[in-house]
């Protein structure tokens, strides 16, 4: 059986960061020094997906990402190993490749503004070929769920960004895709239309036989809710893969304790106290608190880690042991959160 | 495919609310950038001739055929041009065509059909300005239609492929590198004999010339709507080749040209593939 995608030691080196023109030209300058180096976006990544699964990939911001999903969309050259999608070589068989994929990347507004809602889709509908009636019988139904059928005769340059990723989320689905790849699909929508996309989704998937989807997120629990397997990124390596009930056994045998507390000063006592494993640390300043998630080995270091907080006149104001999450995973492995 | 593109393309060219505004930007705009270049040459030629009948001059109605018809070049080329930077910067679409099965090649050309729709109205105004205001001499026998569409048709053929090898280039460029856009046909502008013969032109100038097609395009075209009374008169550079030869070169440098098109893509589509700058923003 040919695996829907599958990568072999596939590194991706970029020379330079890019630059940001939106920050100053000053720290924009600063920035490029700083950064100078080639960036490795991908490091040896092994994955190998399966027809028909959901499988997510959970990372950071910079952890590589939109990087992986560019190389397997043919948008990409690695730099070295490989990658196939459906069995071709995303380096020399693109044509066989882009008949079969598609695209989504969240957060992102593009689409040809002067077209009205339901042109757009149609037309990059076209260039895959769909027959015209399908197309169209394909763009009402999936404007009617996703809430945007009252928009399909609008302008979309008149579109919210919101509004626009929906349309870009119906241009993904509406050509009927082997594989469809959706890079942080549900980043900046509010809680009603994430919800009726993660559902979409995992119908899509899971009502027709031989779909897949490669999902990125940065949001734990998107990963955890959706996905049959995970893989757990940061600076271009795979750092784990399982089902999500799996990689929280991982840590099941640790417990994950969260504590808020008086804004620390310093967190390096707690990183030296025995039996426990990583940690990562918020300040949120508003209320003058840090939070602290910490993975425990051994209960007994509750009570050093409590007077390591208490020795630098920090309060503490709540403490609660939870059950592990993805997230924890992640920081007990990398030692710092999702969205540090 | 090709024909959804060029719907694309007709809708971004034509989508104008108001229908005054969209025959200003299609049709008047170019026309009125031929005429200023008239103009200009009008005057030059007026200071040094001295001569004011100048819609009887053979040299004036060279230099107004030319630049007449190089509004295909301007526009054509410009069009091919700012496909991907517009799909890149502007629309951010470029990753999901480029992406999509249709070939990137064909929608370009498809994206600049609706030019070649335009730019042919717009070079009909100006040769009719140019006849019923100016007093240009016009003269085509009936015989010679066929072989005058013919000679447009690889002419035009000739300006796409030009224009794939602009597109070609732009894969690698940024936005800010309009100076492709402009100094290209600025070339062209100089070099292929628009607005003076090619014996003007000092030694290397004339190579540059007779490698472009452009130029025997515009030969052609001359010497079978001037009539050949005035053709004479004017030192082309040229004179040595009989009609044949002259489109016989043209099929040659369009054909090199194509070659050379799919060549540069495929070259420009690698070396943006790896340098990651397929969708490329500048982000501001
Ligand atoms: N076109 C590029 N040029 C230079 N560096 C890049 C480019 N794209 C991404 N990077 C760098 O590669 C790393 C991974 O980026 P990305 O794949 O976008 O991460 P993610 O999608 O997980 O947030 C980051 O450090 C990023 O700055
Ligand atoms: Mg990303």
């Amino acid at each position: 059986m040919t695996y829907a995608t599958e990568t072999r030691d596939l590194t991706r080196i970029f020379k330079r960061k890019p630059k940001r023109h939106l920050l100053k030209r000053k720290s924009a300058k600063k920035n490029e020094k700083e950064n100078g180096g080639p960036v490795t976006a991908l490091d040896h990544v092994n994955l190998t997906i399966k027809e028909g699964e959901l499988f997510g990939l959970l990372g950071p911001n910079g952890a590589g990402k939109t990087t992986l999903i560019k190389v397997l969309c043919t948008l990409l050259l690695p730099t070295s190993g490989s990658a196939y999608v459906a069995g071709f070589d995303v380096s020399k068989e693109v044509n066989q490749i882009r008949r079969k994929i598609n695209m989504v990347s969240g957060g992102e507004t593009s689409g040809y503004g002067l077209l009205t809602t339901r042109e757009n889709i149609w037309m990059f509908s076209q260039f895959y070929g769909i027959p015209s009636k399908v197309a169209k019988e394909r763009i009402d139904e999936l404007m009617h769920t996703f809430g945007l059928y009252d928009k399909k005769n609008v302008k979309v340059r008149t579109l919210s960004t919101g509004e626009r990723q929906k349309m870009n989320m119906i241009r993904g689905f509406v050509t009927d895709p082997e594989i469809l790849f959706l890079d942080e699909p549900t980043l900046g929508l509010d809680v009603n239309a994430s919800r009726t996309i993660r559902e979409y989704i995992m119908n899509w998937v899971r009502k027709r036989e031989h779909k897949t989807v490669l999902l990125t997120t940065h949001y734990m629990m998107e990963a955890e809710m959706m996905c049959d397997r995970v893989a757990i990124i940061d600076r271009g390596r795979i750092l784990a893969l399982d089902t999500p009930a799996n990689l929280k056994r991982m840590i099941r045998k640790e417990s994950t304790v969260q504590l808020e507390v008086d804004t620390l000063k310093s967190t390096a006592p707690i990183g030296g106290i025995k039996g426990i494993g990583n940690f990562s640390s918020k300040d949120d300043i508003a209320h003058g608190t840090t939070n602290l998630t910490i993975i425990v080995e051994d209960e007994s270091a509750i009570s050093d880690i409590m007077s390591a907080i208490t020795a630098q006149g920090s309060r503490i104001r709540s403490m609660r042991k939870t059950d592990p999450t993805l997230e924890d995973v992640f920081i007990s492995m990398v030692g710092k959160g999702l969205e540090e | 495919m090709f024909k959804q593109a060029a719907w694309l393309g007709w809708e971004m060219d034509s989508n104008w609310t108001e229908p005054g505004l969209f025959l200003i930007y299609s049709i008047i705009k170019p026309v009125a950038g031929a005429f200023i270049l008239v103009l200009m040459s009008f005057v030059a030629l007026f200071i040094g001739t001295g001569n004011p009948d100048l819609g009887k001059s053979a040299m004036f109605a060279y230099l107004f055929v030319g630049n007449a018809f190089f509004i295909y070049v301007a526009s054509v080329l410009f069009g091919c041009f700012q496909v991907i930077q517009s799909d890149r910067e502007w629309y951010q679409t470029i990753r999901y065509v480029y992406m999509s099965p249709i070939n990137f090649y064909t929608y370009i050309v498809g994206r600049a059909a609706s030019k070649v729709l335009l730019a042919t109205i717009a070079t009909a105004v100006t040769l009719a300005f140019g006849v019923f205001a100016l007093h240009i001499d016009l003269s085509m026998s009936l015989w010679d239609i066929p072989l005058f569409l013919a000679v447009m048709v690889i002419g035009l053929l000739c300006v796409v492929a030009i224009g794939l090898c602009l597109a070609g280039l732009s894969f690698l460029t940024a936005k800010h590198t309009h100076g492709l856009a402009e100094g290209i046909p600025g070339m062209f502008y100089l070099f292929c004999g628009v607005i003076f013969p090619l014996s003007v032109l000092p030694g290397w100038g004339q190579s540059v010339g007779r490698a472009l097609p452009i130029t025997y395009w515009l030969e052609a075209i001359r010497r079978l709507i001037l009539p050949s009374s005035q053709i004479a008169q004017v030192t082309t550079g040229l004179e040595q080749r009989d009609l044949a030869g002259i489109i016989a070169l043209l099929l040659i440098s369009t054909a090199f040209f194509f070659l050379l098109s799919i060549l540069l893509f495929r070259m420009t589509e690698y070396l943006a593939r790896k340098a990651g700058i397929i969708d490329m923003t500048t982000n501001y």
